[in-house]
């Protein structure tokens, strides 16, 4: 349980999705025009990260990987069908995507109307999927994949608040014609990057030790 | 039916023509409607391999490839694909050339492969492939779908490398390092070209550890917005 927290952690503050590896930087970019609305993203996003991860963390296990997949057993002999990761994990993320709004839509209209827009544009969020590959490269549990998910989704959350925040109050700066806009939200972006980086050298591990 | 004929003829004619217009589809993209710098897509995937030229200059050519022919295949589909499942259909064509580029990278080139990682299977939701997909070849002919996404490869390619080319010449004093042609522009040893030790001049310059953290591609891109919408002020943004 303590590693899964780390987990969560690292994910949210240390290694930022968007800060510290530019995983869902399109839909960062294009909507941080207004706080209210980057909150909808931010959460449409932890919702949808802390389904598929676990979902895709199975698959990969009972589907894919050699030795632990169900073909093996039924076969008597090992497969090895990790090529198909991509393609599986991306028609994965396509229909829990379209799943999650038909269940929102049915249930909660109202917050249906507020997130319905940016759902659809969740499937192509780099974050998402980027935060699939990372589970696999790094060789996650399920808990852990699950922690990894939601710290990542509160990641993004944090960091496109954060910027449309600044946004907002940059419209009453006087930024030159060329820089205003994307521009500026790109060295705001870099300048935000170097102050999550500060918390670079935290390790989790040693704090829940007691700082040892 | 002789008028039947002679359509078809011009049709056949204008499936490879080369004219003004083709021309300006592979032009346009480099600069006046660049995918990074005026779209805002496709920076996802891309700026974190941006620390060296020549992982850099791979994926470029990776998207290059896997924009054209995914252009190609669902501008040949067009037409039958049914509107309500087209992004899975669009997203299952380009899983299918990223996973041909992931098994070609890795027979090739395995310490390029290593060094980009998760990045390639990412091109999947680069959203400048979908993007063209959906603009472009839903509603074009294949062959100029095929340029176009030729064209917006090369745009994307091309700020790739030159936000590449400055990240590594001023933060590790060589370009093309791991590839076979690697050169050493600047360093304190006789091996770079501009040795500092040796040149009275020179004796002041440090590699700019700034410029290998990712935030440095983020200022570039910044200042390349910057220099772009200042030729080019019809780009300005109002708001």
């Amino acid at each position: 349980m303590g590693s899964a927290f780390n987990v969560f952690l690292e994910a949210a503050f240390i290694e930022n999705l968007v800060l510290a590896y530019f995983l869902g930087m399109c839909s960062y970019l294009a909507v941080s025009k207004s706080v209210k609305t980057a909150i909808g993203l931010g959460a449409a996003v932890i919702f949808v990260l802390g389904i598929t991860m676990p979902i895709n963390w199975l698959l990969n296990k009972f589907l894919l990987e050699p030795g632990t997949n169900i073909f093996g057993g039924m076969l008597g002999q090992e497969m090895d069908l990790t090529f198909l990761r991509f393609i599986l994990f991306i028609a994965i993320i396509a229909s829990m995507v379209q799943l999650v709004e038909m269940i929102i839509e049915k249930y909660s209209p109202s917050l249906y109307i507020s997130l319905g827009i940016f759902l659809p544009l969740i499937t192509v969020n780099c974050a998402i999927l980027g935060g699939s590959l990372f589970m696999v490269s790094r060789d996650y549990n399920l808990v852990e994949s699950v922690a990894f998910g939601l710290g990542g989704g509160f990641g993004w959350f944090l960091a496109i608040v954060a910027i449309a925040a600044i946004r907002e109050k940059m419209l009453y700066s006087d930024v030159p014609p060329a820089l205003r806009g994307l521009g500026m939200a790109f060295i705001l972006t870099g300048l935000m990057g170097i102050a999550f980086m500060s918390l670079m050298g935290i390790d989790p591990a040693a704090l829940a030790n007691g700082g040892k | 039916m002789a008028d039947v004929q002679e359509t078809q003829l011009k049709n056949q004619e204008a499936t490879f023509a080369f004219g003004k217009k083709e021309r300006k589809l592979l032009s346009d993209p480099l600069n006046d409607n660049n995918p990074v710098t005026v779209q805002v897509l496709g920076i996802c995937s891309a700026l974190a391999v941006t620390t060296l030229v020549y992982p850099s200059l791979v994926m470029a050519v990776a998207v290059v490839f896997v924009c054209a022919f995914a252009n190609l295949a669902i501008s040949l589909m067009r037409n039958i694909i049914p509107g309500q499942v087209r992004l899975i259909v669009q997203l299952v064509v380009i899983a299918t050339l990223v996973t041909v580029v992931e098994l070609a990278l890795k027979a090739l080139s395995y310490d390029v492969y290593k060094q980009l990682s998760v990045f390639i299977g990412l091109i999947i939701t680069n959203c400048i492939i979908m993007g063209r997909l959906e603009a472009f070849a839903m509603a074009n002919k294949p062959w100029q779908s095929f340029l176009d996404g030729i064209g917006n490869g090369l745009g994307y390619g091309l700020i790739l490398i030159a936000v590449a080319f400055f990240r590594e010449i001023f933060g590790k004093g060589t370009l093309f390092a791991g590839s076979p042609a690697e050169l050493k522009i600047i360093g304190n040893t006789s091996e770079y070209l501009l040795n500092t030790e040796a040149t009275w001049w020179l004796g002041w310059y440090a590699n700019n550890g700034l410029m290998v953290l990712p935030a440095a591609a983020m200022f570039l891109i910044g200042i390349f917005i910057w220099i772009q919408r200042s030729y080019n002020t019809k780009l300005v943004d109002i708001s």
